[in-house]
């Protein structure tokens, strides 16, 4: 299936919450709202005529003002694609959990939880999953700082020995 | 004359000192442990092509039985606390090799790798540095034979003493 067909079937059935398709791209992606997630991906898997069964891969993004979340989805059965995008703000950046259609949504939403502290609503166990348990921050946010140290253990350079560094180099 | 002869060539004068010094350089027991790349290297210098045998080497399945730890890879903060857990649990007396860049000083994650530990030294005191990235298995056993020199020259009793 096309990915028009794919968004017009969409559309159809969920209106305002998909809400643009681009198909120039060599991989055409469809925008999608962050609190109907789980509705659509629900209907990409199970309708007989789309049966996305396989969650290739979902990452997390942040683009500067907002942050993003990417699936790539592909039906073993049709042998079609689809990438859904969504976006949240910083300030609240809930996105509703796909961790129960897809099992392997699990570990890919803790770890962008993790990373950029995305908060997938309803997540079965939503945790960290790289980090320690009690790490402070996101890392992979564009304005993460780090701790000075974790547990006595440092972790970043103080300024004098980078100074230092600096120098012999 | 051929008893006195045979008396001379098996006796021996040195110090107590030096011949436990001599004996410990002979056996540094490793702890099994890998951390990253470069433990494909250490792995490499401890099989068949450059058998770290030879040199008296093996590794040992527990720090309890172990003398020296080759910390061999990159050391993230989180594996630092287990990591220095490992060093307290081996017997005195105990060296520690720093193998490849990353557990000399973070290496590629010197400045912004949040969660690498900036040089091993940080959490344990480390005997020998072995530069690379990683280093090959001749580096690894020229360090080796650094840490055996330096065990070599250490006088255990007249420190005591």
């Amino acid at each position: 299936m096309e990915a028009k067909e794919i968004f017009k079937k969409l559309q159809d059935q969920f209106g305002e919450a998909v809400q643009e398709l681009n198909d120039e791209v060599m991989q055409p992606y469809i925008k999608i709202a962050p609190d109907k997630t789980n509705e659509i991906a629900q209907f990409l898997r199970d309708e007989e005529d789309l049966q996305f069964d396989y969650l290739m891969c979902l990452s997390g993004l942040d683009l500067g003002e907002n942050l993003g979340v990417v699936y790539h989805l592909y039906s073993m059965k049709l042998k079609h694609k689809i990438v859904l995008k969504t976006e949240v703000s910083k300030e609240k950046p809930d996105v509703h959990t796909v961790a129960n259609i897809w099992r392997t949504a699990d570990w890919h939403e803790r770890e962008a939880y993790d990373l950029l502290g995305i908060n997938f609503v309803n997540h079965p166990d939503l945790r960290r999953i790289l980090l320690p348990d009690d790490w402070e921050g996101h890392p992979l946010r564009k304005d993460y700082k780090p701790q000075k140290s974790w547990h006595g253990i440092p972790v970043t350079l103080d300024s004098e020995e980078e100074e230092n560094d600096a120098v012999e180099q | 004359m051929s008893e006195l002869q045979a008396l001379r060539d098996n006796i021996l004068f040195t110090t107590l000192d030096d011949l436990l010094s001599w004996a410990r350089s002979g056996s540094p027991w490793a702890i099994t442990f890998g951390l990253a790349c470069c433990a494909i290297e250490m792995m490499a210098t401890g099989a068949s092509r450059f058998d770290l045998d030879r040199h008296g080497m093996f590794f040992r399945p527990s720090p309890r039985q172990s003398d020296v730890m080759i910390v061999s890879g990159t050391v993230t903060i989180k594996m630092a606390p287990l990591l220095r857990r490992l060093y307290e649990q081996m017997p005195e007396p105990k060296y520690v090799i720093s193998m490849g860049s990353c557990a000399n000083s973070g290496g590629p994650y010197w400045q912004y790798g949040y969660h690498v530990l900036k040089g091993v030294d940080k959490i344990v005191p480390v005997d020998v540095y072995v530069p690379g990235c990683p280093p090959r298995p001749e580096a690894l056993i020229h360090g080796i034979m650094e840490l055996k020199e330096k065990i070599k020259k250490e006088r255990i009793l007249s420190k005591i003493g």
